[in-house]
């Protein structure tokens, strides 16, 4: 038998801030060396659910608890949050933001300096966790040098020195390049089957984690466990689909293609999906479905030549990049950690100079241009809502730029809801900033830019944190305005969003461009794949095994297809 | 990333080798020396002696250009502010007046308040550069080690670390909240009229406190997630043993600090008067 580790029984929680649960009746078990993952859309419950497990609730953030939760048998009520640390492992979400330590060494030290460990035992610890997560010859670097994923790997490590017994990762993917991403996932596997730990993963991007096996995956939504099943059991029942969970492409493609999913078929992995039993009815649809329609060329709103940049004298982080960006196109720019996009879109709003090089919009040279007068054409989205956010209220918000410009208020009142109406928010107009979610705030900082009417917005990883609902509601809500004229550029990691909604990338590594065509073309050459960080797609392969001849034209219409089955849930 | 004003600058010097309790205690002796004295001979060897120091201390100008010549700003404003609200200070202490020139009866120029000024100045001068060495040579973690070694609460020694290895982070946020405000029309520039600017800043400031705020929030679950705050006390990986040159080094700034006592008090009088 087994030895549970996790036990929930009719466990209810309750926010001391918020009127209704957000835990109902949780009933579950996870036992020893298990590797669980749980998924469930954003509000679902699923980080409460962690937050659970390592007693930040009810120890931090307070509430009202009932049923029961025994960890390792212990009866959490019976516990504190420190003896629960020594069982349960935390990985948070963000690196930056949970290091406490200065160089990588100290920080993985962390844990031992609380328990007064001395200090010669401290070194001998570290120097072992350090290299079983690959980072002994970092220990006196500067976290703040580091990249995403090296970044992981020692928060991975701090929590490893404790000898705990179960590790939860909450959404470990949400700050990597997708190659790196890849890589976690393969680091969390091999460190799970090395030392038989128990290994709980939150997260909401289902075929990134599948990458490595899982034994289960717990479906949470409202606050609710929804099914508790095998991989292959889950994506062969219906029930990704009812919560908004964006489930393998290659499985959605099937579905699409009228191919009933079973278990048996093993679709948890492309390699062991068995897909011959639906090759026809693939290649029907392939020939069925309307290729999608190409775009028509209009003249260059943007245009970067040459532009030159460095942070210091000595060092140039960006060199010689050019490119012309048409009026009403939809780019995203792609590319490692650190390989210069978010500096590039900085200096297109000129709150960096460029040491060489011209910009010009619209064929006028810019580059002299204050960073206020191009904002009126430019408009940026950082990737941090609340690093834009000054007012208490919605309206006050988005109205800002507008007052600030000096329009009649007249005209504010009607710009602002209309603007608010377009994004969504319309019936929150009244509401303190304070009340909305994190996706919901990205919208207002959206909204706030939009007011102004902008020509060209760039957005830093507009979805970054969202679930699949509202990441396909926010980039309808651009592929709206883009077809209302806004041209829009997106610094995005993500391979899908990249793949569905932008026709063409602009491939940046090492602060030089390396690729500028279409996303498809991009992601089906495997060169450039690796040198900028990013993953293939699990479309290409589902249509080479399938036998299909044209690949990327499969990618093509399955887009353009999905798409249109997406719009029809707003 | 660009400029990080006043962070820890990581070089191998007989400055940073010594322990941050030295360079704390060190750094309080210099200032309450310049706070105390307005010996004009104790205040230039002072000065002379961190020049050196900072020579020693192989940090360069240019790193902490920004925040020296900020500083000098105020100074200025403050020689003028003196001049103007106490133009005959210098001859009130000194008792002689040596008119170098007429303005108007009040602000006669006299040897007496050039030299005082000069001696403000000097103040500043010796004690600005050791503050910025101190901070600059200091590891925050180590630093924090030391203040729990001579007896201050860890809790209140990790404070103080984290506050200072968050200087970079807030400065990057700052600047980065600043442009984008800017973006959206919000004139921080000499354009616009001062009191518009105040009401402005806080258009940054708000967003900037928010986003410390979500910091803090993530820092302070990580940090009770690995157990700080358990036991009563706790040991530090960066911890550092007191060595020959600390010793050394505090008996030489006790001796500075009872040397410049001395001299400073020997006549009674706080003033070295040249003009007697």
């Amino acid at each position: 038998m087994k030895k549970p580790v996790i036990q929930f029984q009719n466990y209810s929680f309750q926010y001391r801030s918020q009127a209704k649960p957000t835990l109902h009746d949780i009933n579950l078990t996870l036992y020893e060396g298990e590797k669980v993952l749980i998924v469930g859309p954003s509000g679902s419950g699923k980080s409460t659910l962690g937050h659970c497990i390592n007693g930040l609730v009810p120890f931090s953030y307070k509430g009202e608890v009932s049923g029961s939760l025994k960890i390792m048998g212990e009866d959490v009520r019976e516990l504190d949050i420190f003896s629960l640390s020594k069982k349960v492992g935390t990985v948070l979400q963000d690196p930056d933001g949970q290091f406490i330590g200065l160089t990588v060494a100290e920080d993985i030290a962390f844990a031992l300096e609380n328990d007064c460990i001395p200090q010669t035992q401290m070194f001998a610890k570290v120097a072992e966790v350090s290299k079983m997560v690959e980072m002994e010859h970092y220990l006196d670097s500067s976290l703040h040098h580091l990249s995403g994923g090296q970044k992981q790997r020692v928060s991975l490590a701090g929590v490893m020195v404790d000898e705990v017994e179960i590790l939860l990762f909450d959404e470990p993917l949400a700050n990597l390049d997708p190659a790196t991403g890849k890589y976690a996932i393969e680091l969390i596997d091999r460190i799970q089957q090395d030392t038989n730990k128990t290994v709980v993963i939150i997260e909401h991007r289902l075929e990134d984690v599948l990458h490595c096996p899982v034994d289960r995956i717990i479906v949470v939504d409202n606050g609710r466990i929804v099914s508790d099943l095998t991989p292959d059991e889950l994506l062969a029942s219906p029930v990704l689909e009812e919560c908004s969970i964006r489930e393998p492409l290659y499985v959605k493609a099937a579905k699409y293609a009228g191919c009933e999913i079973t278990a048996e078929m093993q679709p948890t992995h492309i390699d062991s999906f068995q897909v011959d039993g639906c090759k026809d009815q693939l290649i029907d649809w392939f020939e069925k479905v309307d290729p999608p329609l190409p775009k028509v060329k209009t003249e260059s709103v943007l245009e970067l030549k040459e532009i030159t940049f460095g942070y210091t004298p000595k060092q140039q982080t960006i060199h010689g990049v050019s490119f012309s960006i048409e009026k009403g196109e939809m780019v995203s720019i792609v590319g490692k950690n650190g390989a210069g996009k978010s500096t590039l879109s900085k200096l297109i709003c000129g709150f960096e100079k460029p040491s060489s090089g011209r910009i010009y919009y619209r064929g006028k040279d810019i580059s002299e241009d204050t960073i206020k007068e191009r904002a009126s054409r430019i408009g940026m989205v950082m990737q941090n809502p609340n690093q834009m956010i000054s007012k208490q209220m919605i309206y006050d918000e988005v109205a800002l730029g507008l007052v600030i410009r000096g329009v009649p208020e007249a005209e504010i009142k009607e710009r602002v809801w209309q603007t608010l109406k377009i994004c969504g928010l319309y019936p929150f107009r009244n509401w303190p900033i304070s009340a909305l979610s994190f996706g919901q705030k990205k919208r207002v900082t959206i909204a706030s830019i939009l007011v102004l009417e902008p020509e060209v917005i760039i957005l830093d990883e507009p979805t970054a944190g969202q679930d699949f609902r509202h990441y396909s509601e926010i980039m309808e809500f651009l592929v709206e305005l883009n077809r209302q004229g806004v041209t829009i550029i997106m610094i995005t990691h993500d391979m899908h969003l990249m793949l569905e909604y932008t026709p063409r990338a602009l491939v940046i590594a090492g602060g030089a461009k390396i690729a500028d065509d279409t996303a498809v073309n991009v992601l089906a050459d495997s060169k450039l794949i690796i040198e900028a960080n990013l993953k293939e797609t699990s479309l290409f392969e589902l249509a080479t095994r399938v036998g299909i001849s044209e690949p990327k034209e499969f990618v093509n219409r399955f887009i353009a297809y999905d798409r249109e089955v997406r719009q029809k849930w707003q | 990333m660009a400029v990080e004003m006043l962070s820890y600058i990581d070089r191998q010097s007989p400055i940073h080798r010594l322990t941050g309790v030295t360079k704390l205690i060190c750094f309080l002796i210099w200032s309450s020396i310049a706070m105390l004295t307005y010996d004009t001979r104790i205040l230039v060897f002072l000065f002379l002696f961190s020049i050196c120091v900072f020579i020693v201390s192989k940090v360069k100008l240019k790193e902490v250009a920004f925040v020296l010549l900020f500083i000098l700003l105020f100074l200025m404003i403050n020689n003028l502010a003196i001049y103007v609200f106490s133009p005959q200070e210098g001859v009130k202490i000194y008792g002689t007046s040596h008119v170098l020139f007429e303005i108007s009866e009040r602000y006669t120029i006299t040897l007496e308040q050039l030299f005082y000024q000069l001696n403000v100045t000097l103040k500043y001068f010796t004690v600005i550069p050791a503050a910025i060495l101190f901070i600059v040579t200091t590891n925050p973690s180590e630093f924090a080690a030391s203040l729990n070694r001579i007896g201050i609460s860890y809790r209140i020694s990790y404070s103080v670390a984290l506050a200072l290895r968050y200087i970079p982070d807030i400065q990057r946020d700052f600047r980065n909240i600043s442009m984008s405000q800017q973006a959206r029309g919000i004139d921080m520039s000499r354009k616009e009229k001062l009191p518009k600017r105040i009401k402005n800043a806080a258009s940054i400031i708000v967003p900037l406190i928010l986003s410390s705020l979500d910091k803090i929030e993530v820092i302070s679950n990580a940090m009770e997630l690995r157990g700080f705050g358990k036991n009563k006390k706790r040991t530090w990986y960066r911890a550092r043993p007191f060595q020959k040159i600390d010793v050394l080094t505090l008996i030489l700034f006790a001796f500075i600090l009872l040397v410049s006592l001395y001299v400073t008090f020997v006549d009674g009088n706080r003033f070295y008067n040249p003009f007697l």
